[in-house]
């Protein structure tokens, strides 16, 4: 750790780079943030998907092929992980970001966190039964 | 001290955290079982052209697209900062420009399908 | 009452003397209900006079006693001796610069605190013939939270962005901003945007959370902040995309 007085004082400098080793909590929250290195990624991948669904058929079967890699398989297992740390420490916290008052009383932070797990639900069964 | 101009990002980007942490985990899903070749029938051509030749589908897709991009630009910005790499200026740009260029480009694509 | 041999180990510092900090272990035995403020006392009047702390209430009120203890920001009354091994290593809070042992050089903070103007500013002047305020509960309740705060600086050992950050206005200012953004007798929330809604201000803070889970008063500080940036934002959309909408 580089460290300096400055008029008497000592002051610890916090390692730029690697500060969030220090504590469990850091890196959860690093963890959470790669999360969009993963989620950029994927969304990238969509963009190309439908610019080759513009292209016709045949674009976009060669778009599937590099899917069926061993790499697309990896690259949508490390996406599907990611996406769902992203969701769940998404969620847990929205009582926090967006409190909701009711009368004399806040809403209990579970209801909130609890009905955002239900829309999520809802929304996945109804694009599984949609998609598939 | 002057307001900073960070809302307009923010703003994208908390909406589009809110629609990737509602959305993605399922369409990861699909894709994954498209990888494994169980295509499930939402991502064949047939179906993703039909969804994207109406305008609804278009703008279902579109807003989804232009959210997830921003969002996770957004947050790889910070993330950048977050190890140590205090260029920021320049890593906004290039991470601002790929999501202004995702956008474009999914723009004009949703438009050609007819 | 059970007794415990525990050793108590402190970062100290002398800026006369010292070229960094150094540890010094004590040992001493701590009857069971002690806090490790209290271990520092023993310390203070049995060992060694010499041993620099700040603490005053000795129950969590006046916010003087925040230290690192095993690397965790704690107020060091309220940190229990059962709660811990043998083994207890006592530091002055991080991202301070350290005066001495202890003691830490908190006028960054004090001035951060001073600048969200953290009083009531009142919508209009009004004569004292008028009467007091009035407010409901729910008027209260959306500010009373916040009220709590007892400026321990806790949650700007616990944030990351205020350590690698140090303009960042941080946790505790942009809180008692809030406070009184959201007290139905104030009326200056536009001169504290001025401050908190600059990028030294809540745009710094990126929702690590920290500063909430150390919090000794369950303030929320995090809440506080991803609610004023969502205000902010609210702002900014409001005045860029539809000027025509007066504040
Ligand atoms: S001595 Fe007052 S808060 Fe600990």
């Amino acid at each position: 750790m580089g460290k300096k007085m400055n008029k008497n004082s000592y002051i610890r400098e916090v390692p730029r780079a690697s500060w969030f080793l220090k504590q469990p909590r850091y890196i959860r929250y690093m963890a959470r943030e790669v999360t969009s290195l993963f989620i950029g990624a994927y969304t990238l991948m969509l963009v190309i998907a439908i610019k080759r669904v513009a292209e016709g058929p045949d674009a976009f079967q060669n778009f599937l092929e590099i899917l069926y890699s061993p790499l697309g398989i990896l690259f949508n297992i490390s996406t599907l992980l990611a996406a769902l740390y992203h969701s769940t420490s998404w969620f847990n916290v929205t009582p926090q970001a967006m409190p909701i008052q009711w009368g004399e009383e806040f809403v209990s932070g579970r209801i909130i966190v609890g009905a955002h797990y239900i829309i999520w639900i809802a929304i996945s069964i109804l694009i599984l039964v949609f998609g598939v | 001290m002057s307001k900073s101009n960070k809302p307009i990002v923010w703003g994208l980007f908390a909406a589009g955290g809110m629609a990737t942490a509602l959305v993605t985990p399922v369409l990861t899903f699909l894709t994954l079982l498209t990888a494994l070749h169980f295509t499930p029938s939402l991502f064949t051509y047939e179906c993703l052209h039909t969804m994207a030749s109406y305008w609804i589908g278009k703008l279902i897709i579109f807003v989804f697209v232009t959210l997830s991009l921003w969002h996770s630009a957004h947050r790889m910005r910070i993330t950048a900062h977050d190890f140590g790499i205090r260029s920021d200026l320049l890593i906004a740009i290039i991470l601002y420009c790929v999501a202004a260029i995702g956008t474009i480009l999914t723009g004009f694509s949703l438009l050609s399908i007819h | 009452m059970s007794e415990r041999q525990i050793q108590i180990e402190v970062l100290r510092y002398n800026p006369e003397t010292d070229i960094e900090p150094t540890i010094q272990a004590y040992t001493v035995s701590c009857l069971n209900e002690w806090v490790v403020l209290d271990a520092l006392n023993y310390i203070k009047d049995n060992l060694d006079a010499t041993l620099s702390y700040r603490w005053s209430c000795h129950m969590a009120v006046c916010g003087s006693c925040g230290m690192m203890i095993n690397g965790e920001p704690k107020l060091a009354c309220k940190a229990f001796i059962h709660e811990y091994s043998d083994r207890i290593r006592v530091e002055p809070l991080v991202h301070f610069p350290i005066k001495r042992d202890l003691i830490t050089d908190i006028e960054d903070f004090i001035a951060k605190f001073a600048s969200v103007k953290p009083y009531l500013i009142p919508k209009e002047k009004r004569p004292i013939s008028d009467g007091e305020y009035q407010q409901k509960p729910e008027d209260l309740l959306k500010f009373k939270q916040y009220t709590l705060c007892i400026n321990c600086m806790l949650c700007y050992s616990a944030c990351p962005k205020y350590g690698l950050v140090p303009e960042f206005i941080g946790p505790a200012a942009i809180s008692i901003a809030h406070r009184y953004n959201q007290d139905s007798r104030d009326g200056g929330r536009h001169h504290r945007q001025e401050i908190i809604a600059s990028s030294e201000g809540v745009w710094e803070c990126s929702f690590v959370g920290a500063c909430s889970e150390v919090c000794p008063k369950h303030v929320d500080p995090a809440g506080a902040l991803q609610q004023v940036k969502l205000a902010s934002t609210i702002d900014w959309y409001r005045e860029h995309l539809m000027p025509w909408v007066k504040k």
